[in-house]
């Protein structure tokens, strides 16, 4: 009866101070729905519309009813048509393109005397769940295609379909090891998390402790408070980034086949970035605990949406769109460009602009709404 | 005319949402002076301390502390002052000697480590210098936020409740490191609840609900009170206190050990109260009415005063 009573007492005071504290409370509502969307619309396992280019050398009906049959199946799209083959390597390394289907010269006349062409489809799998799904479906779809396009030609459907070979060059993880990608990827991740958690809880430790009041006693401008504050944290990111390299390349195995000058400079940016993003939260949340809800709120659409998760190409225009304004994203791709792709500064050069860009903004938001006093 | 005044502000009011914790107070503090700011918990002493220092922006109001501007001009003011906050506000993850280093390093000293040095010395620290800030006694963190905050040579010091919660012999201490402090030429504005610190003030200024209720020395804001107060001495005259408390035209009665004060503003009400008692084993004067009891009928004014206005 008394245990009863007091329980209810407890959970009596417990709905109050939850529903005092805002925050935390449209943090309980927030997160799961953020979580049902991701989850649930932008997780794709079966990617389909990946980003395609053409290289298309001769054209003719034939040809014609591949590239259709490709596009109709919903898992190509086509976004380019490239002449050279070093035009459709630049866009695979750099990641515009998930496929380059090149059509050779000659492939018709060859493909009706039957001679059997050979049509190549050169894939980035440096992500292997993105591509493989498409990649196992393009014979059906091509045999299709031709199937269809014959019995035009003829009109006679007993007609046996034309021989062709489909010639799969998987680029940049052509054995497909999963932690290839995943190893790399995770570098972003752990930066990520931690880089926002330390410098968000670092500043509100000073609030909740009440030596805010002391350092803004004195003459330090906000600026100075900032860069002092972040700059320690710039070398702890650069000997996680080490140590987490490290394990790539000697315990997983992880080639490394660009610059080591080139991530570096991806790291030192992605950090600075995370660190903003830090500090701005450092001057919304009252508290620590705040700090550390306001990390997930950020560390969670990153997780999802960069491409760490899900295939980037796989997941719909609009998770495409968040994900293109994260960090996580283009350092992503820096980090899978070089050591996977022995991607080079200009092909990484769009990335790297985003992440600057970013920086640029959130520095901008730490320093307005970093407060001068107490209020 | 500024120039003369350390502190000189007007009308300041600062409200926190619908609470008013400021309500138009003006201080016009000389410099070189020793001044004490009195006042019941929550009467807004730390709120006007903090406008100030620029710590806060006025919600209305105007003033210069030191000659510069405290709405526009706070890292000025924040160079020239030292502000030691009510709780203490110094790292406890540091050690002594850090703090110290890192307190010079901001405000950018020549010869930080040697003014470090010498302030440790000062504080008879040297020794403890590696300890963390987080271990020390009250009393002993007080006087490091005070040496702290007067390292820069500042020409302002304001002290929120420096000495609440010591002992005696460091409260003493403390003080004697006020006085040496404003010989060498700083101004002190220093809160406290202690009228034995007030008494050591040049003058004081009392506040009640975020208004500035009185001003003066010691002996001025006793007469201005125009409170008056009689001693009963006797061996059971503390049994008298309930009989007198709620009788009319005695505003409060104060326990000693074989004395009662009782106080009001009206003295024949008073003599009428202390003449209905039916015990002569009492023994009544009028006396000076002592600073606490003054301070308890300032209080109780100005708590009538807001509910009247409520
Ligand atoms: N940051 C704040 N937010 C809301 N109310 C405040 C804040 N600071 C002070 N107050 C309120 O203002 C009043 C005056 O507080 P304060 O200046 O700390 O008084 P004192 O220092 O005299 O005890 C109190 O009622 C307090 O609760
Ligand atoms: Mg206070």
């Amino acid at each position: 009866m008394t245990t009863l009573a007091r329980i209810l007492a407890i959970i009596m005071k417990e709905a109050v101070q939850m529903r005092r504290d805002r925050m935390t409370f449209g943090m309980m509502l927030v997160l799961p729905v953020m979580q049902l969307i991701l989850f649930g619309y932008a997780i794709n396992t079966d990617p389909h519309s990946l980003p395609t280019a053409i290289q298309m050398e001769e054209d003719t009906p034939i040809t014609r009813s591949i590239i259709s049959g490709l596009e109709v199946s919903g898992y190509y799209a086509i976004v380019e048509r490239t002449q050279s083959d070093m035009e459709s390597d630049s866009m695979l390394a750099r990641g515009d393109v998930s496929f380059v289907v090149t059509i050779p010269k000659g492939f018709t006349k060859r493909l009706l005397r039957g001679e059997t062409p050979q049509l190549l489809i050169e894939a980035d799998a440096s992500d292997p769940s993105a591509s493989s799904n498409a990649i196992s479906r393009a014979q059906v779809i091509v045999q299709r295609a031709l199937a269809h396009e014959l019995y035009k030609l003829n009109g006679d459907p007993q007609t046996a379909p034309p021989l062709f070979e489909l010639v799969i060059h998987p680029k940049y993880n052509p054995a497909a090891v999963t932690q290839y990608n995943i190893v790399p990827g995770l570098l972003g991740v752990i930066l990520t998390m931690t880089m926002v958690m330390m410098t968000s809880l670092a500043m509100t430790r000073e609030t909740e402790q009440g030596t805010m009041e002391n350092l803004l006693a004195m003459p330090a401008r906000p600026i100075e408070v900032m860069l002092g504050k972040i700059s320690p944290y710039v070398i702890v990111g650069a000997v996680q980034t080490l140590v987490v390299l490290a394990a790539a390349i000697w315990v997983f195995k992880v080639p490394f086949l660009g610059s080591f000058w080139v991530l570096s400079l991806g790291v030192v940016i992605f950090v600075i970035a995370n660190l903003a993003v830090g500090f701005s939260f450092s001057t919304f949340a009252r508290s620590q605990m705040q700090a550390m809800q306001m990390t997930f709120f950020f560390f969670l659409p990153s997780l999802l949406l960069s491409g760490f998760m899900f295939p980037f190409r796989g997941m719909p225009n609009w998770a495409q769109m968040i994900g293109e304004i994260l960090p996580l994203t283009h350092f992503l791709r820096i980090v899978r460009g070089t050591m996977l792709k022995g991607a080079d500064l200009h092909q990484l050069q769009p990335d790297i602009n985003a992440m600057l860009l970013f920086t640029l903004f959130m520095g901008a938001v730490a320093m307005v709404r970093y407060r001068q006093t107490l209020d | 005319m500024t120039q003369e005044l350390a502190i000189d502000v007007r009308g300041l009011v600062k409200r926190f949402g619908s609470k008013t914790a400021v309500n138009g107070v003006d201080i016009q503090m000389p410099r070189g002076q020793v001044w004490g700011f009195l006042g019941p918990n929550g009467s807004g002493k730390t709120t006007t301390i903090r406008m100030i220092c620029g710590l806060l922006k006025l919600t209305d109001g105007e003033g210069e502390c030191l000659g510069f501007d405290i709405r526009k001009d706070a890292s000025l003011i924040k160079a020239q002052t030292g502000y030691m906050t009510q709780k203490f506000s110094f790292w406890t993850d540091l050690t002594i000697r850090e703090n110290l280093e890192f307190v010079a390093r901001l405000y950018r000293l020549k010869n930080a480590s040697r003014v470090v040095d010498e302030t440790l010395d000062g504080l008879s620290l040297s020794k403890r210098q590696h300890q963390l800030a987080g271990a020390l006694s009250g009393g002993w963190k007080q006087r490091l936020a005070l040496a702290a905050v007067s390292m820069h040579h500042p020409k302002l010091l304001l002290l929120d409740e420096p000495t609440a919660g010591v002992d005696p012999q460091a409260r003493r201490d403390f003080w004697d490191e006020i006085h040496r402090l404003s010989s060498n030429g700083i101004t002190v504005l220093v809160s406290t609840h202690y009228m034995d610190e007030a008494e050591r003030c040049d003058r004081i200024v009392y506040l009640a609900n975020g208004k500035k209720v009185a001003e003066g020395t010691v002996a001025q804001i006793i007469d201005m009170s125009g409170l008056i107060t009689f001693r009963g001495e006797g061996e059971n005259v503390r049994h008298l206190a309930p009989q007198l408390e709620h009788a009319p035209g005695i505003d409060h009665v104060a326990y000693f050990a074989s004395a009662l004060h009782v106080s009001g503003s009206d003295r024949s009400a008073i003599r009428h109260a202390l003449d209905q008692l039916n015990d002569d084993g009492a023994d009544w004067k009028e006396v000076r009415p002592s600073l606490e009891d003054t301070f308890i009928e300032l209080k109780a004014r100005a708590g009538d005063d807001t509910r009247q206005h409520a």
